[in-house]
C-alpha cells in the first residue's frame, strides 16, 4: 500500500511504466490509504478461486462483502475469509439486502464484529444499503439517513449507498458519513452512468469547499467505459461487481476495469479539451501544395486579413483539398 | 443435526417434552435447547466452533469473548451469521 503523502501512485492503480506524470495521490478513506481507486465485490462469482483471480486483475485492494444467516443444517461450506487475506484486502461489510435502518444497523454492528480482531483496517467501516425497493434496489433516502446518523453516533466510518440525488448527498454527508457514494445507474443494471449531470452536481455539493472528501460511483456499471466515464468525472473511485462476475471471462474484465479506471482517473486530472461544435485542424493550415500563399511577402500582415474589399470572403467558397485532421 | 442437545423439529407443537430445555429461535427457526446453556453452547452443539460467525441475541451483538456468559432463556431470538460473497 502506498504511503499516504508519497505522492506516487502504487504498481496496483498503474498499469503502465512508472512515469511522474502519472503521479496520483491515492484515496484515502476515513483515514486509511487504499492504492486502486477501484472497490470490488465479492458476489455473484462462479468460484471462489476464480473471484480471488478476478480482485488480483482488477487491482483493487478494498472488496465489500455481506452478512448472512450461517447455514445450520449445511455449515461445512466454503469460508470466504479462507480466500480473502484480511491483511491483503480492507474488508467492507455491506447492509445489502436491508429495507429499514433497524435492520441495516443490525446488520453493520454484527459485521463489525465478525471483524473484529482480523487485524483488518475497515473494521469499523460499513457499506450502508437501506433499500426502499426490491424491484429496483434504489435506495430509500429517509431510511439510509437515518441509519447514517446512528451509526455515525456509534463509531462505524459510513460509505453510504445512495441515489444521485444531489441534495440527499449532502444531507447524508452532513449527517457525517465517510463516503457518499451515489449510484451511476440501478444495482446490476448495467446501464451505467445515466446521468452524469447528476454526478457533476453531487460532485460540487460534496466537494466544493472539501475537496479531499471521498465521492465513490457505486452500482450500475456495465463495462469498462463506465468507469473510466464516472472517473473522468473527478469522482475518486468506483465501487462494481456484478460487471466482473458476470462477464463471460470475467478476469479479462477485471483487467479492464483497472485499466478504465486508471485511464478516466488520468483524463479527469490531465483536463480534457472543451468540446466544440466545428472542427479545428490538428495539421498546420499553411503550406499545403497548390494553394496560393496567403502572405507571399514573408512577413506576417499586421492589418486585418479579413474584409479586404475586393476579395472572395474566405468560406464562402472552399479551397480544394483544405485539410482535415 | 449432530447433537441431540439441539432439536430441529421447526413446528413448536413437537417440543422436547424432556423437562429442562427451552424453545428459542435460531436464525428463524423453532428449536429447543437445555435450560442454563449459554450461547456458546448453542454454537458448539451447531457444530459451528472455529466458523467465523457474529451472534446477536435479542437484538443485541454478543461479542465473541462474551458468548458463553451470555445465558440463553426462553423465547430468545438469536441470530448467528458470517460472512459471504457481496456487493
Amino acid at each position: 500500500m502506498a504511503d499516504a503523502f508519497s505522492g506516487i501512485v502504487s504498481p496496483a492503480a498503474m498499469p503502465m511504466t512508472p512515469d511522474q506524470a502519472i503521479a496520483d495521490r491515492p484515496l484515502q478513506v476515513a483515514g486509511i490509504t487504499l492504492s486502486s481507486r477501484l472497490v470490488v465485490g465479492t458476489g455473484k462469482y462462479a468460484t471462489m478461486a476464480g473471484m480471488v483471480r478476478c480482485l488480483e486483475a482488477s487491482g483493487t485492494d478494498c472488496v465489500t462483502v455481506a452478512v448472512r444467516r450461517e447455514r445450520l443444517v449445511t455449515a461445512a461450506g466454503e469460508k470466504i475469509l479462507d480466500f480473502l487475506d484480511p491483511a491483503r484486502f480492507t474488508l467492507l461489510p455491506n447492509t445489502a439486502g436491508c429495507f429499514n435502518a433497524d435492520d441495516a444497523v443490525r446488520v453493520a454492528r454484527l459485521g463489525r464484529e465478525l471483524l473484529r480482531d482480523l487485524g483488518n483496517p475497515g473494521s469499523e467501516w460499513v457499506k450502508l444499503e437501506v433499500l426502499g425497493d426490491p424491484r429496483t434496489l434504489l435506495p430509500d433516502p429517509v431510511g439510509t439517513l437515518e441509519a447514517t446518523a446512528r451509526l455515525v453516533e456509534d463509531g462505524f466510518a459510513v460509505l453510504v449507498y445512495t441515489s444521485d440525488d444531489p441534495v440527499v448527498a449532502r444531507r447524508l454527508k452532513a449527517a457525517g458519513a465517510a463516503s457518499v457514494m451515489p449510484a451511476g445507474s440501478p444495482i446490476g443494471s448495467g446501464q451505467g452512468i445515466l446521468n452524469p449531470n447528476n454526478l457533476r452536481i453531487c460532485l460540487e455539493e460534496l466537494k466544493g469547499n472539501d475537496p479531499d472528501y471521498p465521492v465513490i460511483v457505486d452500482a450500475g456499471v456495465g463495462t469498462a467505459s463506465d468507469v473510466a466515464a464516472a472517473m473522468e468525472l473527478g469522482v475518486d473511485g468506483v465501487l462494481l461487481n456484478t460487471a466482473i462476475a458476470r462477464a463471460a471471462e470475467p478476469e479479462r474484465m477485471a483487467h479492464a476495469m483497472r485499466a478504465a479506471c486508471f485511464a478516466g482517473r488520468q483524463a479527469y486530472l490531465a483536463g480534457r479539451i472543451p468540446r466544440r461544435l466545428y472542427a479545428t485542424a490538428s495539421s498546420p493550415e499553411e503550406g499545403v501544395i497548390g494553394r496560393v500563399p496567403r502572405s507571399s511577402g514573408g512577413n506576417p500582415a499586421s492589418s486585418p486579413e479579413e474584409g479586404v474589399i475586393g476579395r472572395v470572403p474566405r468560406g464562402s467558397a472552399p479551397l480544394p483539398g483544405q485539410a482535415g485532421e | 443435526m449432530s447433537s441431540p442437545a439441539v432439536g430441529d423439529h421447526g413446528d413448536s407443537t413437537h417440543r422436547s417434552a424432556e423437562s429442562g430445555s427451552v424453545g428459542v429461535t435460531v436464525n428463524g427457526q423453532r428449536r429447543e435447547v437445555p435450560a442454563g446453556g449459554s450461547a456458546h453452547d448453542l454454537v458448539v452443539a451447531l457444530g459451528l466452533v472455529g466458523r467465523p460467525l457474529a451472534v446477536e441475541v435479542n437484538g443485541r451483538v454478543v461479542p465473541r469473548a462474551r458468548l458463553a456468559d451470555c445465558m440463553l432463556e426462553a423465547e430468545s431470538v438469536i441470530e448467528i451469521v458470517t460472512l459471504v460473497g457481496g456487493g
